[in-house]
């Protein structure tokens, strides 16, 4: 077993600030009321004097423009689920340790990862994509890794023989002690782990609680230490709180990012993809919300795409007002076949580019600007062809081959002028072939009786014109032999 | 004797004629037309550069002149993406020139900017292998965004213009497309590598026409005056406007 322990230092000001690059002087107070305390701050807050612990009322003393916000322990357990579901990309056994952990069995993903160096790394960049500072340690042990982690001490232990020594060496706060007992230890000069250890068992465990002597057991590996594993959702439903009303889309981009991260983790962990994804925009003083589905072409879990097709539909919104939550979710997952690798170069295979190209420019343009064109089984020129879907095969019928058809038609036939039964574009026509006789349609009441020819304007351009047959001497333009 | 030893020196491989069309390793696309072929650098459509055709008024052959390698690259797996197209691209008379349907996209924009927008997105995507944009009232200055957006791709891009030619622009290749007494007369009024050369004329509607023999025939017409004297200028300039 090799457990690695994600721990997060300042999750409680993470998970209110990762909506934003900059939060500003931001401050998470312990609770509403007026003794409350300083939870955490951001760096702007810190620079203008304001620390962990100090009272809220010394906060404020010190600059009145301080941005203040409750602690929201649900949010806080939220995120470390968040993480967890995530971090399934990387092992099937992701458990949660609140307040501030996560921890993962990693042993068995090692060499699809390239090793304990680059997972760890692969890891930490993640992480800090999805909004949070993080530090990282591995040890055989979950107890170990988590105590290696908060200390800030980048273990990589991978050997229960070299645990003990490195173990030693931590400072006792690692342990999660009552406080009475810190100061007990404190009093007896206990400062280390190996301090601890090297106390007899029996009047320890007497003195300072049977937890310590069993935590230690645990982390040592002398008793089990069964963690649950963590299970991932099987939709994706993520909500983030922007610390400061945002009103550009480029702001909302990089919020929308962050849960982007996290969907395309979870995705990874799967094997999914996800094909329609809803994205919920709540707003300050409204009661509305901003409401955006994305219909992708193909299923995709790659985030640059997400993040590209709701770039172009967020240029184009209007919004409500500034925005204050940003939501994503997608209902359904969707299985993304996978691709063998190849030794041998395989033929290009362009489905997928040219869907994601489809999705950038619906994205912008409109679903209904980007369309394929197919064959239809009518006489009539104009429902001889019909928009669809990029991509659909239509049969193509050999009984309308024969007859000449010209590359441009146009949407509606032009009325031409004619003198003394010559029609005129540009000049009076000759007429080159025809007449082809196409009378169909009696049925639907959009029938037709015409009769085609291809005429050559005094300009040399060849055009297909025709003769309504009800209407003598009507002449119309319906294409050019381009 | 003088003529034969000026011969042996102009067959030296150092010595570059400009006269020559420069067979350059551009990547191309064969047009399909033999004799068009043999006036384009790299002998077809190329690839990954900007090409220009323009037309006066629809109904020359201008798009008649693409399909053979339109229906080319669809049927092998390539897109044929149509950008802001000025009619109704007809399913039928694509479908009888060879084209696959189904590799066949229309864009539709609402203005001049969103087709340049466009035309980039789908110069960029590599699953595009040919790209037809009508730009008649995009700048000219948008095409050098387009030019960059082409360079690291193997896509073929047309742009259809209205028929004056502004004097400068980055396409690597600029036609002019007419009719001339029911033959298409293709002119070359740029090309990269070499001078201009005389104007060809391909018989694209002989069908239409209702005249018999073979489709595509080609005959160099005698160049025009104007012509003529672009190309003994010679040397350095190489575009003419019409």
């Amino acid at each position: 077993m090799l457990w690695l322990a994600l721990h997060f230092p300042s999750l409680a000001l993470d998970a209110r600030t990762r909506g934003a690059s900059e939060p500003g002087p931001l401050v998470i107070a312990s609770s509403a009321e007026a003794n409350a305390v300083v939870v955490a701050c951001s760096p702007a807050a810190q620079r203008r004097g304001v620390q962990a612990g100090m009272a809220l009322a010394a906060a404020c003393a010190l600059d009145s423009r301080l941005n203040i916000l409750a602690r929201d322990t649900a949010a806080e357990q939220a995120a470390l689920e968040r993480v967890a579901a995530w971090a399934g990309q990387y092992t099937p056994m992701a458990s949660l340790a609140p307040p501030a952990d996560v921890l993962l069995e990693v042993a068995g993903s090692l060499n699809l990862f390239g090793g304990l160096t680059r997972l760890c790394e692969s890891i930490e960049r993640g992480v800090a994509e999805l909004g949070y500072s993080a530090r990282v340690a591995c040890a055989p042990t979950p107890l170990a890794a988590q105590w290696f982690a908060r200390a800030g001490h980048a273990a990589k232990i991978r050997h229960h023989d070299a645990l003990r020594h490195a173990l030693e060496r931590l400072p006792v706060v690692v342990l999660d002690l009552s406080s009475q007992v810190a100061v007990l230890l404190e009093d007896v000069g206990v400062r280390t782990v190996g301090d601890v250890l090297r106390l007899p068992r029996d009047g320890a465990a007497r003195r300072f609680g049977q937890r310590l002597i069993d935590d230690l057991d645990r982390a040592l590996d002398r008793l089990p230490d069964a963690r649950r594993p963590y299970a991932p959702p099987r939709r994706f439903m993520a909500a983030l709180a922007l610390p400061a009303p945002v009103h550009e889309a480029e702001a909302l981009i990089f919020a929308a990012r962050r849960l982007i991260a996290e969907l395309c983790g979870l995705l990874a962990a799967g094997g999914n993809g996800v094909q329609q994804l809803r994205l919920t925009l709540s707003h300050e003083d409204h009661e509305d919300t901003t409401h955006l589905v994305l219909n992708l072409v193909a299923a995709s879990r790659d985030p640059e795409h997400l993040v590209n097709v709701l770039r172009e539909r967020l240029g184009r919104l209007q919004l409500a007002g500034p925005t204050t939550t940003i939501a994503l979710a997608s209902d359904s997952l969707v299985p993304l076949p996978a691709r063998s690798l190849s030794f041998l170069p395989a033929p290009e295979d362009h489905s997928e580019t040219v869907s994601r190209l489809i999705e950038r420019l619906r994205g912008r343009l409109g679903d209904a600007a980007v369309k394929g064109i197919g064959l239809a089984a009518d006489h009539r020129p104009e429902r001889a062809w019909r928009a669809g879907e990029p991509g659909r095969d239509t049969v193509p019928d050999e009984a309308t081959r024969r007859a000449p058809r010209p590359l441009w038609l146009l949407a509606v036939p032009l009325r031409l002028a004619a003198s003394a039964d010559t029609p005129c574009y540009e000049g009076p026509l000759t007429l080159l072939a025809g007449p082809e006789r196409i009378e169909s349609g009696w049925w639907d009441g959009a029938d037709v009786t015409r009769d085609y020819f291809v005429a050559r304007t005094p300009a040399q351009s060849l055009l297909w014109i025709y003769r309504e047959r009800r209407d003598v001497g009507a002449w119309y333009l319906h294409g050019f032999f381009a | 004797m003088a003529a034969q030893a000026l011969e042996e020196v102009l067959n030296h491989p150092a010595i570059w004629r400009g006269s020559e069309c420069a067979r350059v390793a551009a990547p191309s696309i064969p047009t399909g037309f033999a004799e068009l072929d043999a006036v384009l650098p790299g002998g077809g459509w190329p690839a990954g550069a900007l090409t220009e055709i323009h037309c006066e008024r629809p109904g020359a052959g201008e798009l008649q002149l693409v399909m053979p390698a339109a229906a080319r690259l669809t049927q092998s797996g390539r897109w044929l993406t149509l950008i802001a197209p000025p009619y109704i691209p007809y399913a039928p008379a694509l479908v009888s020139h060879g084209v696959r349907l189904s590799r066949v996209m229309l864009v539709q924009t609402p203005a001049a900017e969103e087709s340049v927008w466009a035309c980039g997105q789908a110069l960029r995507s590599h699953g595009c292998g040919a790209v037809l944009a009508w730009l008649e009232r995009a700048p000219e200055r948008s095409f050098r965004r387009l030019q960059l957006a082409v360079e690291n791709n193997d896509a073929v891009a047309l742009l259809f213009r209205p028929g004056r030619a502004a004097s400068a622009s980055p396409a690597a290749l600029r036609l002019h497309v007419s009719k001339s007494q029911s033959r298409t007369l293709v002119r070359v009024l740029k090309r990269r590598g070499s001078d201009v050369p005389a104007p060809i004329t391909l018989d694209l509607h002989g069908r239409l026409a209702g005249r018999s023999g073979p489709a595509r025939v080609a005959m160099p017409l005698l160049p025009e005056e104007g012509w003529l004297q672009s190309s003994r200028g010679g040397g350095s300039r190489i575009e003419e406007s019409v």
